[in-house]
């Protein structure tokens, strides 16, 4: 039994969901070898070096059942955690919002930020303000948000969306990263060259005015420990840093699964995230703050607390095992589907494999319907993933949830009739046979190749690359039966 | 040893070859082969897709179908992985608890054709002899639902005559996926061409698995280049002698 809780993240705000299936979505990266060339070389390169230190820990597995087994502990009482949270950091002089869904995250934020004055924000990374679409409220209300990680600013200056969890500009090459540059950098250097410490430089100069001005940061969090409430953020460049030090008032979005109870719980955390994610050892800066410090960093604190849809995943036994996710994003590295379409085709801000479970759970599976099928369950992300998520069985259950809601149609899908003639038929070995004898008709077929080479819908999508068996003059079943004499 | 034969639906009706090598190898062996003539299908497909309810007719068949038996063999990696992981849990889904157990029971006697051999019988040279430049795909339900890590490799070392090929980014799929090959039959062939690409670069005469389904995907695409590489279940060349 499941108990409803919560309700699915709103339409028409954020990004959650694609225009398009996956299927049409994919199309256009399949046939972009630019693209396929970028994804191939990127993740290949991050695969061998996640195994590389991941190879380096004997004790990763039991890392991984750790993780696992603290990820559910703290959903199943996710309420007292939260509670808690915000006492604390009530106590030391934060301010604790809870937001029902996007909507009201972005009223929030965009009052909090005009409550400052401020006509712009500076902006470390964060998942849960891309899931919102904070960019795009803010800007309705006349406040300029500047993303400051490196791959997130060439997303924002070449008008594109994030395509990665962690990488989000993996489908840009450094060519393609000096030409944005040359472009929408105001005052960059015309001789600016595609090599990599140029990029960064010319980066560097264009951030650094942007965070000596900014009077207002806003943050998302990877964690937030409920005993301290203290949060914190993981990154590799510091710009995060300067946004979560310099500016007066810091406001830090974050989805309400992110929480564990005490520091203790890093410890597993900080050792399965970064080897995940970027294959080091150690991420280069980890901050962590706790309220305000009179006379020292941010002067006032705000902390956002998201729903949008997680109390409704959470309320489903099998299915909140996707709120576990920490974001480290193995999974999509690994993913064959992901490697060849990249994340623009899944339509959300989270791609890949978690982000085919993830994504329609927090809609309801109707909305992002194509997702759970963007996969052909080869396992690879199971494998990978550092707090052991099994999305091939979450796949499998989406899918089996969507076909149930289909039922509810009053004219079943042609599938849906082919499945069930399927299962009558194969119910009853007499019916089977029967149905083997006749398959033989496609004898006819590839007669002289002994391959067939095209058949009618919706077989063609098969045809259209691959050649078909043709059918044996005998199944097994007629061989076992004559040489063997038994039934058949 | 007396072992009942799981061919699976797709080796019934499009791949007799793999059954019949399958009993020719166990038999060389020295065991005593039955194939129980009312079973059909696993119900694979239908769980993959989305269609439990659907499946629950086929896990209920396959379950009276194998009880009595109290070894099992499938030539096939992702079969056995729909019986070992995924009948209790359609039997479940539909409140149905006596054929859950039942269905796990059938499970823990049901082996894939390698771990049959290399656990179960405790072989690792069957004795085979196929003289061809091979190179071999551990398909990903044998590889990550099973476990079945090296044993197929273990039996084709053993293998007089052959050249076993290591074949590059081995553990990538395939891109079959059942229904995924027609439902998202553009990423499904862009994963193809490249498992082909590494195929070919083998030099390989022969590509094997221990999958009929994944051979018919792989294989499909090599005839349709006309590459002149073929596929060939790993039955039939631990099937071959002399
Ligand atoms: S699902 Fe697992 S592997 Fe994927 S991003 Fe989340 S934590 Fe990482």
């Amino acid at each position: 039994m499941t108990t409803f809780l919560g309700i699915p993240a709103p339409r028409g705000v954020g990004h959650l969901r694609g225009e398009h299936s996956f299927p049409d979505a994919a199309r256009g990266a399949l046939a972009d070898s630019q693209l396929r060339r970028n994804l191939g070389h990127a993740t290949r390169t991050i695969r061998g070096k996640r195994a590389n230190v991941v190879g380096e820990l004997d004790d990763w597995e039991q890392l991984r059942l750790a993780g696992s087994a603290l990820k559910a502990a703290t959903m199943a009482r996710l309420d007292e955690h939260l509670e808690r949270l915000e006492r604390e950091v009530t106590a030391r002089g934060g301010t604790v919002h809870w937001a029902r869904d996007a909507n009201e995250a972005n009223a929030i934020v965009t009052r909090l930020v005009q409550e400052t004055g401020a006509s712009e924000v500076v902006k470390v990374k964060s998942m849960a303000t891309q899931e919102i679409g904070l960019n795009e409220a803010l800007e309705a209300a006349g406040i300029e948000a500047h993303e400051t990680d490196l791959a997130e600013l060439i997303v924002q200056l070449g008008g594109d969306l994030p395509s990665h969890i962690l990488v989000p500009a993996i489908h840009r090459n450094r060519a393609e990263i000096r030409e944005i540059f040359l472009r929408e950098m105001p005052g960059v250097d015309p001789e600016l060259t595609a090599e990599p410490r140029r990029l960064a430089m010319a980066a560097r100069a264009h951030l650094r005015e942007r965070f000596l001005r900014a009077k207002v940061a806003i943050s998302g969090a990877n964690f937030a420990v409920a005993d301290t409430g203290t949060l914190l953020v993981v990154e590799s460049e510091g710009n995060g840093r300067m946004c979560l030090t310099l500016p007066e008032t810091l406001i830090t979005v974050m989805g309400i699964e992110k929480i564990v109870p005490t520091w203790q719980d890093l410890e597993v955390f900080l050792q399965l995230l970064p080897r995940s994610s970027t294959g080091e050892r150690m991420n280069p800066y980890t901050s962590a703050w706790t309220g305000v410090t009179p006379g020292d960093g941010p002067q006032a604190f705000h902390l956002v607390l998201l729903d949008n849809g997680r109390t409704a995943v959470l309320g489903d036994e099998l299915g909140r095992s996707a709120l576990h996710c920490i974001k480290c994003s193995a999974c999509l590295n690994v993913c064959p589907v992901y490697e060849r379409t990249g994340g623009h085709a899944y339509g959300s801000v989270y791609p890949g494999p978690i982000g085919a479970v993830l994504s329609p759970q927090l809609t309801g599976v109707e909305d992002n319907a194509s997702l759970p099928y963007a996969s052909s369950l080869c396992g690879a992300c199971f494998d990978a993933c550092p707090v052991r998520i099994d999305i091939p069985s979450l796949l499998v259950r989406l899918r089996a949830q969507h076909v149930d809601e289909q039922r509810k149609r009053r004219v079943p899908s042609a599938e849906a009739i082919a499945m069930a003639a399927a299962s009558w038929v194969m119910s009853s070995p007499r019916r089977f046979a029967a149905a083997e004898k006749a398959s033989r008709a496609g004898r006819l077929l590839g007669r002289r190749t002994g391959r067939i080479r095209t058949l009618p819908p919706p077989l063609s999508a098969w045809t259209a690359s691959r050649d078909v068996p043709r059918p044996p003059a005998e199944t097994f079943r007629e061989w076992w039966a004559r040489e063997r004499g038994g039934a058949g | 040893m007396r072992i009942a034969l799981f061919l699976t639906c797709l080796g019934d009706a499009l791949h007799p070859e793999v059954g019949r090598a399958t009993v020719t190898l166990l038999e060389r062996l020295g065991h005593e082969v039955v194939f129980p003539t009312d079973q059909t299908c696993c119900g694979q497909m239908h769980v993959n897709t989305g269609y439990q309810r659907e499946a629950l007719p086929l896990v209920r068949h396959h379950v009276e179908t194998f009880e009595p038996y109290d070894v099992i063999v499938a030539p096939s990696g992702s079969c056995v992985g729909c019986v070992r992981h995924q009948h209790a849990m359609v039997a479940r889904g539909a409140n149905d608890d006596r054929l859950a157990e039942r269905a796990e029971t059938v499970a823990s006697r049901t082996y894939e054709l390698s771990e049959l051999l290399v656990d179960v019988l405790g072989v690792e040279d069957v004795g085979a002899y196929y003289p061809h430049r091979v190179t071999y795909h551990p398909t990903c339900h044998s590889l990550r639902m099973l476990r079945v890590a090296d044993k197929p490799l273990r039996l084709l070392r053993n293998v007089r005559g052959m050249t076993l090929l290591e074949l590059p980014e081995s553990d990538q799929c395939c891109g079959f996926g059942g229904t995924f090959a027609l439902k998202n039959a553009d990423t499904s062939t862009a994963m193809l061409a490249d498992k082909m690409r590494n195929v070919l670069s083998t030099g390989a005469e022969v590509a094997t698995a221990g999958d009929a389904s994944c051979l018919m995907h792989i294989g499909g695409g090599l005839s349709r280049l006309r590459s002149g590489t073929r596929t060939v279940h790993l039955a039939e060349i631990l099937a071959s002698t002399s």
